[in-house]
Parts: C-alpha cells; structure tokens; sequence
C-alpha cells in the first residue's frame, strides 16, 4: 500500500470519472478533491448520478473512464507499460476488496446482516477481513457499539431495533474497520422522521472527530451546519461545488437555485 | 393527561371494565367432526378386523431382524446420500452463478443430463460400470498410469447406488440452491463487498447462512422423497433396502400384504423423525428473523411462519423511537475509542 499521512495529499481525487451502465450515461466527467479531515457533502435530483458516483469510489461501480485516486493511490488498477505504451491493469477482485476495507459505507436501506446480532455484525468484518482476534474484535465492536449509543443493544437481531439504530450499527460497523474514508450514501431516506435526528448526531460527532466523511444526503441542515464543502450535482455532472454558504447561501447556476428551492 | 371525552378507560387508577362477550357458535364444526369421527371408526374397524391384513403376522416381522436391518440401509443410503448430494449441489449452484463461463457450463451440463433422465435408469447404469470400465486408473491423461483398481471392488453395490442416488439427487437440490442464493438480498451482498470481504468469505458467511432459510424446507422435502426413492435401488441391483427386505420376506411366506404394512410402517416412522429434524434445523436458521418484535428475548427467538414474516416486514421501519438524552449519552462517553 503506498498509502501515506502526508496531508497535502487528498483523501480523496475524482478525475474526469465517467460510468455508462449499457447505453445509459450516467457520470459525465466527475472532477472533485475531497482533502483529510473534511466533509463533502453531495446534493442533487434523484437520479443525478450521485450514488454511483459515491459507489465508484469504493470500486462497488467499475467506472468508465476517469481516475479514483484514494489516499494517493489509485483504485481498481495498477499502473504499467506494455508494447512500450502506458497501460491500466485491472487489479484481482482479492486486491480491490483489499482497498475497499480502508473505505467504510452506510447505505441507505442499513445492510445489517440479519442472522447475526448487533455485537456479531460489528465483529464479523474484522475477524475476517482484518483477521483481529475474536477478544480483539469483540472489544473494539464494543467501543464502537457504545460510541453510537447502543451498547445496550448488543446482543439485539436487527429485527429487533429500530432503523434509527440499525443505521447506528452499520456505522458502528463500519467504523470497527479503522477506515480512513467514510461513504453515507443517505443514510436517513429510509428512516421514520422521528429517527433522523439521532443516525445525524452520530454522523455529526463522526464529524467533529476529524473523520473524512463524502455524504450523499437531502438534509439541508446536516449540510450547512457540517459541511466543509458542499457539491451539487445533476444530470451526472457536478453543477456547483463551494462552501455552504456559497452553495446554499447564494447559490450560482439557476439549476441549484431551483432544487433548494424545492427541497427547503 | 386525562382525554377530552373524559371516558372510563382512560381514565387513571382503574381498569377498564374488559368484554366478556359470547362467542358465536359454530354447529358446523360438531358436525363435521362427528362425521369424521364416524368414518375413522369405520376405518380402523375394518382394518383390525379384516383377516386378510393378518395382523398377527405384521407383529410378528414387525421388528424382525431383516426388516430392522433393512431399515438401517435404508436410513444408511438416505443420509449418505443426501450429505453427498447437499456438498454437490451448493457447487453446482456456485458453478451456475460464477463469473467463469466454463464452471456455468460444465453445472448446466450436469443438471441437465442427471435431472433429465430417470433415476432408474441411471442406478442400471451404476450397476453396469464395472461392467462397462472394469479397470479405472489414475494417471497422466492419455499417459502412464499410477494407481489402478478393478472397478467391481471400488464401486460395490451399496457404493453404486449410494453414489447413483446422490448424483441425481444433486441435481435438483442444486436448483433448490440456487433459488435460495437468489433469494438473498443484493444489498448484503454490496455491504459485505464494501467492508472488503472475499467473495468466498461473502459466499459463506453471509449469504448461505441467509439462502438455508429458503432451502432447508425443500430439501426436507427432498430427504423424505430420497428415503422412498431409496426403494428403487434393486436396480443396481442393491438388495438390502426395507423395501427389498420386506417384500422378499413377503414373497417368501407368501403374505406380501403384512409385510407391506410392515414396511409401511417403517418408512412412516422414519419420515416423523426426519420431519423432527427439519423442525430444528428451521429454526436454526430462522434466527434473526423468528424474533418477536414484543417479547423477543435477545436468546428467545420465537418460530413461525407469520412471525417470521412480520419481522421481515418491520425489520427496516420499527417504530421504536429512542430517547434522545439515552443515545446522547452514549455519544459523548468517554469509554468511546478516539
């Protein structure tokens, strides 16, 4: 890994990231730099590309044509030469799940695994993946379990909790992994109204802890209360990208003004 | 907070009075019952009174030595059998749902050719491979040979039908299988993906331990077809079984019908308690969606088929709000890492 602490290194690059799923082109040259320590938060029309463009990151999406640059390194491929000509090599699915384990995810519809508990689905990933020792596992699912506020719940099946807390653990869960980079991809779409508030505390103490966070969201507020940067996307490019203020203050293009207009 | 209407039941400090109301009647069920219980007497009337079944000689083979042997060869082929053809099956699906074209056509070439002929004639055929390869060798291919057995040794009677059974068998519960793969969610899939497992790690323990909930009552339906199934294997011709044991007895006293009832009672005692097991290998892997949303203990989970669904149902909209001052206690603890 030539992953590195410099921190004039982004954490994360997007150049010219483009994505086709058949004929249909839905990333149309996404350039975006996400620096250590900051939250990115992506807003746009359902449909505008955001969440493949948050699942190319992790390679969950191969994309088109373009660059994932994580940390300094690039996804998915390897640099080489061949015929004397500068070649991308795809790398092995081992070594892209290698990269993908320093990238943690929150998905909208939770992902738990339902036939184990809370405590077992925090454990799971890092036994297996990290190959931490069982007490290991255990006692880092349990720090993390009562970061989010659920130590409580450990032994609970998720068909047991809440989706407010289910959301919870699957953070709890990523973060286990130690990753450098976290992905929400609307992490509260799917939640009962009443039960945004808390996965957003949880999210933003993350926050405040100086994790990079990259959040595809419709929570106005969240935005401009968290974010470093705020990017707006539609139709598959980034329309507008600045600071809160900038964007959802005096927004610039007429397509974000209209989709603020909407959404507040 | 006393309600606008200011009705009893709401009101604090005593019960509602509860309804204690008549039940509806319902005569057609006496009925019914009364006439089934009339038939049923009929029924066992005529079956112990009828010298023809020749109850006295069923007690007498009932646990002779034979018959209880032929029971245990039976039970022998019916979980060696299906152990094999469980192990077969989940590669053949794999196989069907990988990536490399070759693995998908070498399991869709298999299903194909052992689904599509009957399993007589392939247990005739197992029968007949010694006769058919008397010598099987392992070696370079088309090269030197190392080892090499006479094939009536290697493969003997039980092995062939053994062998005959579980390949068929396969076949179908590969389809079983796969149906209880395709069944789990995509998302556990990508959020295992996305913590950076294998996909043989995905495959093993995320989305078989999910996929057995959906095969285990088919292939219980499987095992108890197999046991019956086992009958045929005088084909190969392997004559040990139950079915070959009593009716040879039978033929032999010339009384095939006590020793069909016999047999008949053996196979029907055998299918209860495989159908014991299916019950707590259900409930084995329904844990995590058995659970009761009410009384649920973290170890209890409770079993049905409706519970299970209900939980299913709420798993992703349980509306349990949690007390923010109990979760903003947990977020600012100092127990927490970083």
């Amino acid at each position: 890994m030539s992953t590195t602490t410099d921190a004039t290194v982004p954490m994360v690059e997007l150049r010219g990231v483009h994505k086709w799923f058949g004929d249909a082109h839905v990333l149309r040259g996404i350039d975006l730099v996400v620096p250590k320590g900051t939250v990115c938060v992506v807003l746009g029309p359902s449909g505008s590309g955001k969440s493949t463009a948050l699942r190319c990151i992790n390679q969950l999406e191969e994309i088109g044509a373009g660059r994932v640059i994580l940390n300094g390194e690039l996804m998915g491929y390897r640099e080489g030469v061949r015929g004397g000509r500068p070649t991308l090599y795809r790398l092995h699915p081992k070594a892209i799940a290698h990269q993908r384990a320093e990238v943690g995810m929150v998905f909208q519809r939770f992902n738990l695994f339902p036939h184990m508990t809370a405590l077992g689905n925090v454990v799971e990933a890092q036994v297996q993946v990290l190959r931490r020792g069982k007490d290991e596992a255990r006692s880092r699912a349990v720090d993390m379990l009562r970061r989010v506020g659920l130590d409580d719940r450990m032994e609970h099946y998720p068909a047991q909790l809440s989706g407010g807390q289910q959301q919870r653990v699957a953070i709890a869960r990523a973060l286990a992994m130690d990753p450098e980079l976290m992905l929400f991809d609307e992490p509260t779409s799917a939640l009962d109204p009443e039960l945004v508030g808390e996965v957003l505390a949880v999210m933003r103490d993350l926050a405040a802890s100086g994790m990079t966070m990259i959040v595809v969201t419709h929570e106005i507020g969240f935005a401009r209360e968290v974010a470093d940067q705020v990017v707006f996307m539609a139709d598959g490019v980034v329309v507008e990208q600045g600071t809160p203020d900038e964007v959802l203050g005096s927004p610039r293009e007429a397509r974000t003004r209209d989709f603020l207009s909407r959404v507040l | 907070m006393s309600s606008p209407t200011g009705s009893d039941a709401t009101t604090p400090g005593r019960e509602p009075e509860r309804i204690h109301a008549v039940p509806v009647r319902y005569p057609g069920r006496w009925v019914a019952a009364a006439v089934v219980a009339v038939i049923a007497a009929m029924a066992v009337h005529g079956l112990i009174t009828n010298p023809r079944f020749a109850w006295p000689t069923v007690g007498k083979y009932l646990f002779a030595t034979p018959v209880l042997q032929g029971v245990l060869w039976t039970l022998a082929l019916t979980v060696g059998s299906m152990v094999i053809a469980v192990v077969l099956a989940v590669l053949l699906a794999v196989m069907r749902g990988s990536d490399n074209p070759v693995t998908r056509a070498v399991s869709w070439f298999y299903i194909w050719v052992f689904r599509g002929t009957p399993i007589y004639t392939q247990l005739v055929f197992w029968g007949l491979i010694s006769v058919l390869y008397p010598k099987i060798s392992l070696g370079v291919p088309f090269g030197p040979e190392w080892l090499s057995f006479t094939t009536k040794d290697l493969v003997t009677a039980f092995r062939g039908a053994l062998l005959g059974l579980a390949l068929n068998e396969a076949a179908y519960l590969a389809e079983i299988v796969r149906a209880g793969l395709q069944s789990v969610d995509r998302g556990q899939h990508e959020a295992a993906r996305a913590l950076g497992m294998k996909e043989g790690t995905i495959l093993r323990r995320v989305v078989l331990p999910q996929a057995m909930r959906v095969i285990v009552p088919p292939t219980g339906n499987e095992t108890i077809s197999m046991l019956k199934t086992t009958s045929l294997v005088l084909a190969v011709p392997f004559t040990l079984d139950l079915n070959y044991a009593t009716s040879a007895v039978g033929n032999r006293i010339f009384q095939p019908v006590p020793l069909l009832i016999v047999a008949a009672f053996w196979y029907l005692l055998v299918t209860s308690v495989l159908m014991v097991g299916q019950y707590y290998l259900e409930r084995y892997y329904g844990r995590g969606f058995d659970v009761h949303k009410v009384n649920a203990g973290p170890q209890g989970p409770r079993r049905g088929r409706a519970a299970r669904q209900a939980a299913i149902n709420a798993a992703h909209t349980t509306p349990e709000p949690t007390p923010l001052d109990e979760m903003g206690g947990g977020l600012h603890n100092p127990g927490g890492v970083q």
